[in-house]
């Protein structure tokens, strides 16, 4: 039973995976919408994207530690 | 030609999906046992010393180190060779990076990050040859990669500026009520920072193998229609390799970044 | 078909049992989570990376500078070479333009001189046949002149002789001398 439950919540961290692609979409596409706009600064703007891009993702990968915790270790 | 090509290769897969098409076709997923730690000559006891797989690619990542900043570069031509671009490619992408992000007072740290970037760039690809085992999935490894960071950052800040680098933590330009609660904020934030270091680069290698593996457990069960998930393999594998890139990048610049505020912790 | 998904599906209850099992034993789920490594990766992840420091900033990364630097300094040296090749190249086409000029002036010149020349051979010419042209006038109005004189000596012979012979026809006396100063007074007036 604990077992089974240790599933439910894997899936439900696995959730925040996609969440966290929402993340990193909203900065990519602020970025493309700034670099537009503005194309000669886009160039020395890549740098602060990918860190930027980084900082969301790390969290959606935390999100998906605790699945695969709760799939392996729990 | 390429048409050609292509369906040749889907023949190839739609055979071979039917001749070796396992005795009781079914979902024999085990994506973590990649991962495994295995001791290379037989016995069950894993010591600090033992060699193991881990021994076997790191020293494979060495061996790809050498034979393209050493070896590649030897030549010291003027009109380079491919391997010889390559390294120069290396070299100016990361003293750039180094320059530009943490300062023209940060050389003096250019061979440490450029270690770091090495190893973890060579590391991921290395893991991307089918069989091979990715040393920079596992926790252990990108924890001391961070840790490392972490510890010369904080020293480098202190030796630098003695308790003024405390000052990083004490947002200056926010109201004096706020600074307290901001600098709690900050310290601890600045102690996630190896967390999510590690685990960003771990997570990431770790998940996209996971992937492939689990792909790969679809293609072995569904026998002659295999070629959905191997067109799914391609495209993630695809996915993979820029991953690998950009997660070593992402490590060394985050690195950069953090080397920033030890260098320079005007907030 | 409707048997191998039926198959596969015990197939995932199968993989699932083995995933709860190994759950169950512990830490065989996840190697990244099997502590008792740990040690052995942390070793052989320090070794690596010294390893790699000591290799790059030893050997590679002072190669690959100075490899830089001296292609830097190539190029550097070929651009200033190719900037005093220009130069050159400059000073050359400006040298061919003034010595175009110098031809085009020097011929200008030549054949301004050679105008001048045949034009002061033609005036000389024209100045030669105008001499020549009123000598010849002169010498014809001379002769002219003389014809013109000697018409009026022999008017003067013939009108003296003519009037001789009509005073003589007319009885009168031959006197010479009075005739001729009479018709030197007739034709004079």
């Amino acid at each position: 039973m604990e077992g089974d439950l240790a599933y439910i919540g894997a899936g439900l961290a696995g959730m925040g995976t996609g969440i966290a692609a929402l993340g990193v979409g909203n900065v990519a596409a602020n970025f493309l919408a700034g670099a537009l706009r503005n194309p000669s600064a886009a160039a020395s703007q890549t740098a602060t994207l990918f860190i930027g891009i980084a900082f969301a993702e790390a969290l959606g990968i935390f999100s998906f530690l605790v699945a695969l915790l709760l799939m392996f270790a729990v | 030609m390429g048409k050609l090509f292509f369906y040749v290769a889907l023949a190839l897969v739609l055979v071979s999906g039917v001749l070796f098409a396992p005795e009781h076709a079914g979902l024999a997923i085990h994506p973590m046992d990649q991962f495994g730690v295995e001791s290379l000559f037989g016995g069950d006891h894993i010591a600090w010393y033992t060699p193991t797989n881990v021994t076997l690619w790191m020293l494979l990542a060495v061996v790809a180190i050498i034979a393209v900043l050493v070896l590649g570069s030897s030549n010291r031509g003027i009109v380079p060779s491919r391997a010889q671009s390559v390294a120069e490619l290396a070299y100016g992408f990361i003293y750039k990076m180094v320059e530009d992000v943490t300062g023209k007072d940060a050389v003096k740290f250019f061979p440490y990050i450029m270690t770091l970037f090495m190893f973890i760039v060579t590391a991921n690809f290395l893991g991307l040859i089918p069989m091979s085992f990715t040393t920079t999935s596992h926790f252990a490894v990108t924890a001391v990669l961070a840790v490392l960071v972490f510890v010369t950052v904080t020293i480098t800040g202190f030796v630098l500026h003695g308790a003024k680098f405390l000052g990083l933590f004490w947002v200056s330009s926010a109201p004096l009520a706020l600074r307290p609660i901001l600098a709690i904020i900050e310290l601890i934030s600045y102690f996630v920072r190896p967390v999510s270091h590690c685990i960003r680069l771990a997570g990431n290698v770790m998940a996209g193998h996971a992937v492939l593996k689990v792909f790969a457990g679809f293609a072995g069960a569904l026998g002659a229609g295999a070629f959905l998930p191997i067109f799914a393999i391609t495209a993630v594998y695809a996915l993979e390799v820029l991953v690998a890139f950009i997660q070593a990048y992402v490590f060394t610049i985050l690195t950069c970044v953090y080397l920033k505020d030890a260098l320079h912790p005007s907030h | 078909m409707a048997s191998t998904t039926h198959d596969a599906g015990h197939g995932a209850a199968d993989a699932a049992h083995g995933a709860v099992d190994a759950a169950a034993h512990g830490s065989s789920g996840m190697p990244q989570l099997d502590f008792s490594t740990y040690g052995n990766q942390i070793f052989w992840l320090l070794v690596t990376l010294v390893v790699i420091y000591l290799i790059l900033s030893r050997v590679a990364l002072p190669r690959i500078a100075a490899i830089l630097n001296e292609r830097q300094g190539t190029i550097t040296n070929d651009l200033a070479a190719a900037e005093d090749l220009k130069a050159k190249a400059v000073e050359a086409e400006n040298a061919y333009n003034k010595a175009l000029a110098d031809a085009r002036a020097e011929a200008q010149r030549i054949a301004a001189e050679t105008r001048a020349e045949i034009q002061a051979e033609v005036d000389e010419a024209i100045a030669k046949a105008d001499e020549e042209i009123s000598a010849k006038a002169a010498d014809s109005e001379k002769a002219i002149a003389e014809i013109r004189a000697g018409a009026l000596e022999s008017v003067k012979i013939v009108a003296s002789d003519t009037a001789s012979a009509l005073v003589a026809a007319l009885g009168g006396k031959d006197d010479a001398d009075a005739v001729a100063s009479a018709v030197a007074k007739r034709t004079e007036g």
